[in-house]
């Protein structure tokens, strides 16, 4: 893994820094597990979807709403883990480039919410290698919280799909999404001013 | 008299085009404002599926998955924007986490079309067992599906189906039985 340089770092702090830069009413998906119950801890927005299952689809759900909704600017949160559940989906992305999608992924090398079990790429693949043999080349790792930072703000102009992996700590997820699929969506859909609120 | 030969024989293969199975199904989805396709291939989808690329209308493309394409479409939803997914049965067979844990609790009416392997002719022995997992799988999730058999059914089921699955935020699935598509054969 060519990820030596880079500094591990933690998912609700990653997580919180993105959300201060949304400025625009951005979406945001968040994947399964503490990818989402971080994404929650960081505090509630209206353009916010939170997965409660269907493990590695945080990508495709983002594809959707990105070619939904080609002038708003979308983000998907998803852990390596899932990631690995659906590589597939990069080459889908790659093919279609939306430039409105940014997807970031939480590598931290285990399925921490199982047990921390280590997942099967931990040792020998590298995501962003992945990525970009995907067809993505506008990928790359987060040295640091600086450069992740750098990197989000590159990603909001880009005009290619962006792909940023951070190497996170084997921390739980602070938060715990309240399960109600139905509120989730509904006020998803009021936040991306699909629906009125009743 | 060659040129009214002429246009009879353009008018009827146009027809042809708009009578056939795929003809219809394409205007259906046209006609309810479906323009995202995203699909897993199969044989039997072919014509549709040429014809989808062919029209402007349509963001038609392949996923490497099925709960891919289906990830997709319940985005497109919550994002204003609908779509359809395109499978074969044995595609359909990866879907129960995705239909349990996505469609069905988040209320997205995923509009499903099934063509239909493993009966009327199958030659391929798995092909035909994965295909006796499909209904009980609908059944168990108590979800709409529908075996279409006849031209002269499609686009009312269809049309029909796809108003409901709106109307009341339900996924559906469409099953296109090869008494409608012909289906596949060994020969072919």
């Amino acid at each position: 893994m060519n990820t030596r340089n880079t500094k591990v770092m933690n998912r609700l702090d990653v997580t919180s820094r993105l959300i201060a830069k949304l400025k625009h009413e951005e979406a945001v998906i968040g994947g399964i597990g503490n990818t989402n119950f971080d994404l929650w801890a960081a505090g509630h927005r209206p353009q916010n979807f939170y997965m409660l299952g269907s493990m590695g689809l945080a990508f495709p759900i983002a594809l959707g709403v990105a070619l939904a909704q080609p002038d708003r600017r979308v983000f998907a949160l998803e852990g390596d883990g899932s990631l690995l559940m659906q590589l597939g989906a990069l080459s889908t992305i790659a093919t279609l480039k939306p430039k409105n999608l940014s997807m970031i992924v939480m590598d931290n090398g285990i399925y921490q919410i199982t047990g921390a079990q280590p997942t099967p790429a931990a040792n020998v693949a590298d995501i962003v290698a992945i990525a970009t043999g995907s067809g993505l080349a506008n990928s790359a790792w987060a040295a640091d919280e600086e450069d992740f930072e750098r990197l989000v703000e590159e990603a909001m102009s880009a005009s290619e799909p962006s792909l940023i992996a951070v190497r996170i700590d084997d921390k739980p997820g602070i938060g715990a999404t309240r399960r109600d699929p139905v509120q989730i969506r509904e006020r998803f859909m009021h936040g991306l001013g699909v629906r009125e609120p009743l | 008299m060659a040129i009214a030969e002429q246009h009879t024989s353009s008018e009827a293969t146009q027809t042809s085009s708009d009578k056939s199975w795929h003809g219809i199904v394409l205007q259906t989805l046209k006609r309810n404002e479906i323009s995202l396709v995203p699909y897993v291939p199969d044989r039997v989808l072919t014509p549709l599926i040429k014809n989808l690329h062919a029209d402007p209308f349509f963001t038609t493309f392949a996923t490497a998955r099925e709960e891919e394409a289906v990830g997709i479409a319940s985005g497109a939803w919550m994002g204003g924007r609908r779509a359809a997914v395109l499978m074969q049965t044995s595609g359909f067979a990866t879907l129960a986490n995705v239909l349990a844990s996505l469609a069905v609790p988040y209320q997205i009416p995923l509009i499903m079309f099934v063509s239909e392997r493993g009966t009327l002719g199958e030659f391929n022995y798995g092909q035909s067992l994965v295909c006796r997992t499909m209904r009980p799988v609908l059944d168990s999730l108590a979800l709409e599906h529908h075996t279409i058999t006849r031209l002269d059914e499609l686009e009312f089921i269809a049309d029909r189906s796809i108003k409901q699955a709106v109307t009341t935020q339900a996924p559906v699935a469409l099953i296109l039985n090869p008494l409608l598509t012909g289906g596949k054969v060994f020969d072919k």
